[in-house]
């Protein structure tokens, strides 16, 4: 009997502060394993954002750095710029990274920084309780919208990762989502192609990932998992919007 | 022959593991764990018809499947 799926390597035996079944465990897990087949955890360095993602230096052993809230990028451009050899990953919520966080990521992703960014959408302020996020769905009825979000006035859901795919520095955007083993297999091999995206010095990669929140959306695990399918993926289309195949910037 | 081994401590029931199984040889164990979570457990008697897919381990949020072959 030889073990065909184990813990990661690079995962730490800390049991994750998550909610039962919220999909950040997926995500981390996936990172874990990425960085096992590439063999770069030795020579990485993460970046949490602030919210429910702030606790990653328990769960890889790499070296990390907690960012102010939304300046995941900003200190992954340093730490890039002070260390080019290292593999810099920032991983960011919703809130952090397209509400607060806004002007680094765009700035970052303009200047084509050759780092790698985990973004984490489930479309509300998971580790607050629940608060409006710039990608919030029309409709959806949170602590700061309990009538559901008008476009009104509070306009319509960001889509960071079309977005990005404009600014001529981004070499790959794409969006997958972790709502069944299929799309989990198709953001393992996303994440994969961001880590080697940094390796290779093309430029800045982004992974946006559809990811649930259970406790805030008010509903069970399971159902938390159809209403991706249901009501994110309609908005937030899946695919690869932008993927660099030579150093072809001017 | 394949099973899976779940780590009954690290689970945190959200039964993921229960609905993605395509040959439905997980179920809900009738003791809470250490955490006050009612994990999910492997049946046992069933062992001869886990293929290893590996599903329940893929998607698994808290990495607490084991699965041999």
């Amino acid at each position: 009997m030889n073990a065909i799926f184990k813990r990661p390597d690079n995962l730490t035996d800390a049991a994750t502060h998550f909610c039962p079944g919220c999909t950040h465990g997926i995500a981390h897990r996936l990172i874990a394993e990425a960085m096992d087949e590439l063999g770069i955890a030795d020579r990485t360095i993460g970046i949490p954002g602030v919210g429910c993602c702030v606790f990653l230096y328990r769960y890889f052993p790499i070296d990390a750095l907690e960012a102010p809230h939304g300046r995941a990028p900003a200190c992954a451009t340093g730490m890039k710029r002070a260390q080019p050899d290292r593999i810099i990953f920032a991983y960011q919520g919703d809130g952090d990274m397209a509400a607060i966080g806004t002007s680094e990521i765009i700035h970052a992703a303009n200047r084509g920084e050759n780092i790698t960014v985990f973004f984490i959408n489930n479309s509300v302020y998971g580790m607050t309780g629940g608060q409006m996020a710039p990608t919030t769905l029309l409709g959806q009825q949170t602590t700061t919208s309990p009538f559901g979000r008008d476009f009104k006035s509070e306009g319509y859901p960001i889509k960071m990762a079309e977005m990005l795919a404009t600014l001529e520095g981004v070499a790959y955007s794409t969006r997958v989502s972790l709502h069944s083993p299929k799309h989990v297999n198709q953001a393992k091999k996303a994440i994969r192609k961001a880590f080697e995206m940094q390796i290779n010095e093309m430029g800045f990669s982004v992974v946006e990932m559809l990811s649930t929140c259970n406790t805030n959306w008010r509903v069970s695990p399971l159902e938390a998992l159809t209403m991706i399918e249901r009501e994110m993926i309609p908005y937030f289309p899946l695919g690869v919007f932008k993927e660099r195949t030579g150093k072809d910037f001017l | 022959m394949a099973h899976i081994v779940i780590d009954r401590d690290r689970c945190k029931g959200c039964y993921f593991c229960i609905e993605f199984c395509p040959r439905n040889i997980i179920r809900i164990s009738q003791e809470h764990n250490r955490i006050g979570y009612f994990p999910a457990e492997f049946i046992e008697e069933e062992r001869e018809r886990c293929t290893g897919c590996k599903t329940c381990a893929v998607m698994c949020p808290d990495t607490a499947i084991e699965v041999y072959k």
